[in-house]
């Protein structure tokens, strides 16, 4: 500490502050760490690349646990989220800051934190009892006997249509992760200095050619680390996708059947498991997701840096 | 109250701005200022005076502000570029803007920077941009300094290349007047000389309105001046005149140095 | 010759930002339909089955009729309050760290392992209480659960602490040191008591996420059918009740779930303008 800081309150006071908040600290390590101790039984059994790459998860008769199919789902999950979820979120950014009046702008973002305020539980809740039966109705069943009688070789991509399964799964977690993408990207616009839009403007430029040459280009940085953050969103989102993926792990995964993620299998399975080394195949799955999350968010963080030092070399 | 011989291209006509209910430029019956073709007119007085306000009238750059209201006319070539079915995106390419802080877009690289007005109203043909981009860089004076590097992004140009960066790609679109906004306030004094001689240049081409604080800069490079004082434009004639015999007391204090 | 009226190419390029704009407004409207049609049918199917027995009986088994979930709503105050306490320290004084002592060693550090924990899944902080809590301690309970959450709010509160602090103007720090007060006397009594009413709202914003959670909880609160007041039995909260009801074969129970879901989410909305509103009352 510095020598000003020399009153002796002061030095218990920045002590106490530290040793908090190396508690803080201490928290993140541990989690790694213990979720590495926990699933060590699992990974020293069948080594974690075999372990992360095995297809076979049987609790009950081989007593093999494999992750594959958690993590192929949690990949298939969440990237088609991420993508569906791109383009309306990018469009509700740049409405919120560029084109709504103010109070429009506002109710915008009220709306984007109640979207995402509003529990995962009631968005499954919504998923179970209207979305998966309507899909399955109005959308499957209809296209799956279309593809039965006119394009059979779509049918083992199609799946058996249940309406609980990846398709639902994926709607609802794109519209989960929407305000993440959206309120990074409507920050990055509103950074985007006032002479810029002007400099556009004076050349001519149409209110939408404004976007596409001066304002789009400088907030790309805080709109890619949006979908990033949106992305560990989406890996890690439990309770919605639970209870409406079907929570099966039968490769390989189709359009309508279902699937599994790496979180939803950790809530559907934890509680039952009684074996050591069932539970400890869900903790390594954990410490699977865990070092997943920590990548995404890793760079999210590092293109928002960047993204930080261009706008602030343009100021 | 001027010669004859030089014509009139852009005319304000009792021109007020208004930001709800502050007057931003007008007042006492609105501005009456004609800018002769082919001279540099400087807008000069105190900052808060509004003459960048004026300036920023003159290509309809207040449709953007929401609560900023124009009244009176700006006629450009005898058109009232505030008349219905008059369209700013038009407007603003016959009269282009240089501001105070050099905007290039930074992601951009040097050529698709100068490019850009162009490539705006659907020029693609490889051969016209390429000539119309060196045509720019040319008369912006960057042309030898960049030639070799048109390719690279323009965040990598010094702050003074960058603002005849900005001023190349005004001109790539051929306006007719270009209007600057301090073009040389954020720039160090080697880069200012540089500017200041291209403007002397630049007349050739286009009719120039500028803004500056610098009065010594006004009278290097303007023909005519404008003196702004609390929204009322006080006083316009040859800069040399303005400089030597004005005819307002409040003229005579400013460039006397008495106030502001 | 030149003229100030739209020509041809002009109108093309209008068509175009027409077209955008017409994109734009559209996926915006995408981007709310799922948020509108869930709250559409939470407020329609939970006012129905919402009553005063809803909050005041706790639930009955399957195929009785009536009941309510007070046993959920009392366990979800319980856990989240003890998990709010176990994170306010923690959570507190690593955002006086950040934002009192900038260029304290120990900052970037302790930013990014706090940043890591808040970019992580919430089941994460469950597996660590189970792994913590639950398995030395031998069964699940209700404070297992608050660990859980408090462990999810540390991050969060560290980050609005930090945010909160910063906002202060400096001149408040400079007057406190120049009246020659010690620095720890500066941030307890002129820092933080100015930057209260954020403090507040960070708070309660990180008590209304966790409020929500469900996935921390499945295996360290586990739920309880009656009222527990005991936090080292296990305990009911509403998101994991509803979870229960919702994937329960029983149509009392999906009701039920909507009533919790309306309750859930009127919880958590109170809690956002009770936070906003004491944004500008302090």
């Amino acid at each position: 500490m510095k020598r000003l800081y020399t009153h002796f309150g002061d030095r218990i006071f920045a002590t106490l502050l530290l040793l908090l908040a190396l508690g803080v600290a201490a928290l993140a390590l541990l989690m790694a760490y213990e979720l590495y101790r926990g699933g060590s039984l699992a990974l020293q059994r069948f080594g974690l690349l075999g372990f992360a790459l095995g297809r076979e998860w049987d609790p009950v008769v081989q007593k093999t646990f494999g992750a594959w199919p958690y993590i192929l789902g949690t990949l298939i999950v969440s990237f088609s989220a991420l993508l569906l979820s791109f383009f309306p979120a990018l469009a509700a950014a740049i409405f919120a800051a560029e084109y709504a009046p103010r109070w429009l702008a506002q109710v915008i973002n009220f709306l984007l934190d109640l979207m995402a305020a509003v529990p995962s539980v009631v968005y499954g809740l919504w998923g179970i009892f209207v979305l998966a039966p309507w899909i399955r109705d109005k959308v499957q069943l209809p296209f799956y006997m279309w593809a039965a009688e006119q394009a059979p070789w779509l049918v083992p991509i199609l799946g058996v249509p249940t309406g609980y399964g990846l398709m639902t799964a994926v709607l609802i977690l794109a519209s989960m992760i929407i305000p993440y993408t959206a309120a990074l990207a409507r920050d990055a616009i509103a950074l985007v200095p006032k002479e810029h839009r002007e400099a556009a403007y004076a050349l001519g430029a149409t209110r939408w050619e404004v976007m596409r040459l001066a304002i789009l280009p400088l907030a790309r940085g805080g709109i890619i680390a949006g979908t990033f953050l949106a992305l560990a969103r989406a890996v890690g989102e439990t309770m919605a996708v639970t209870m409406v993926i079907g929570n099966s792990h039968k490769l390989p995964y189709t359009l309508f059947g279902g699937a599994a993620t790496m979180p939803s299998v950790i809530a559907n399975e934890f509680t039952e498991a009684v074996e050591d080394l069932h539970l400890s195949a869900l903790i390594a799955v954990g410490f699977l997701l865990f070092l997943v999350s920590m990548a995404v968010n890793f760079t999210a963080a590092y293109v928002l840096r960047r993204q930080e030092r261009l706008v602030k070399g343009v100021l | 109250m001027v010669k004859e011989a030089v014509d009139v291209h852009m005319e304000s006509k009792n021109l007020v701005v208004r930001y709800g209910s502050r007057v931003g430029v007008g007042v006492g019956g609105g501005v009456n200022l004609p800018l002769y073709r082919h001279k540099v007119t400087a807008l000069i007085g105190p900052s808060g005076c509004g003459k960048t306000t004026f300036l920023r009238a003159l290509n309809r750059m207040h449709d953007l502000t929401p609560i900023a209201r124009v009244e009176g006319e700006v006629l450009l070539d005898g058109e009232n570029i505030y008349a219905s079915g008059v369209d700013p995106v038009l407007v603003r390419r016959r009269v282009g803007m240089v501001f105070q802080k050099p905007t290039a877009f930074p992601t951009m690289s040097i050529y698709d920077n100068v490019a850009a007005g162009l490539k705006l109203v659907g020029i693609r043909d490889k051969r016209r941009l390429d000539e119309a981009v060196e045509r720019a860089l040319r008369g912006a004076a960057l042309w030898d300094e960049v030639k070799d590097r048109l390719r690279t992004p323009a965040s990598g140009l010094s702050g003074g290349q960058q603002q005849r960066l900005t001023i190349a790609r005004a001109l790539a679109v051929e306006p007719e007047v270009l209007l600057m906004d301090e073009p040389t306030a954020s720039l160090d004094p080697i880069s200012t000389q540089a500017i200041e001689d291209l403007l002397l240049s630049l007349k050739e081409q286009v009719t120039i309105v500028i803004v500056t604080h610098n009065m010594q800069q006004a009278a290097r490079v303007s023909d005519y001046t404008a003196f702004f004082l609390n929204g009322e434009m006080v006083e316009f004639g040859p800069t040399e005149t303005i400089f030597t015999r004005p005819k307002d007391l409040r003229t005579e204090a400013y460039i006397t140095g008495r106030f502001g | 010759m030149k003229t100030l009226e739209k020509d041809l190419a002009l109108r093309r390029r209008y068509r175009a930002e027409r077209f955008m704009m017409g994109l734009v407004a559209l996926g915006t409207l995408l981007a709310f339909l799922i948020l509108f049609l869930v709250l559409a049918y939470a407020l329609a199917q939970g006012v129905g089955a919402l009553n005063l027995d809803f909050f005041l009986k706790d639930m009955r088994p399957p195929g009785e009729s009536g009941g309510g979930l007070r046993q959920a709503i009392v366990g979800t105050l319980i856990v989240d309050g003890l998990g709010l306490l176990i994170a306010l320290p923690f959570g507190l004084a690593a955002g006086v760290l950040l934002a009192e002592y900038p260029d304290h060693p120990v900052n970037p550090y302790l930013r990014l392992l706090s940043d890591t924990l808040n970019g992580m899944p919430a089941i994460l902080f469950g597996l660590l209480a189970f792994v913590l809590i639950v398995k030395p301690m031998g069964g699940f309970s209700g404070l297992s659960g608050a660990f859980a959450l408090g462990f999810l709010m540390i991050p969060i509160l560290a980050r609005s602490t930090e945010g909160v602090l910063s906002l202060v103007p400096k001149e408040i720090r400079e007057a406190g040191l120049a009246l020659g007060l010690p620095r720890w006397r500066v941030i307890l009594s002129l820092v933080l008591p100015t930057a209260r009413a954020g403090l507040i709202t960070g708070v309660l914003l990180a008590f209304a996420r966790a409020a929500g959670e469900a996935a921390p909880l499945l295996f360290t609160a586990f739920g309880s059918p009656l009222l527990e007041l005991n936090p080292l039995k296990p305990m009911d909260t509403l998101p994991l009740r509803l979870f229960a009801f919702a994937i329960s074969p029983y149509e009392d129970w999906h009701r039920q779930a909507w009533a919790a879901g309306l309750v859930l989410f009127g919880l958590i909305t109170l809690t956002s303008l009770l936070a906003r509103w004491a944004s500008r009352r302090f």
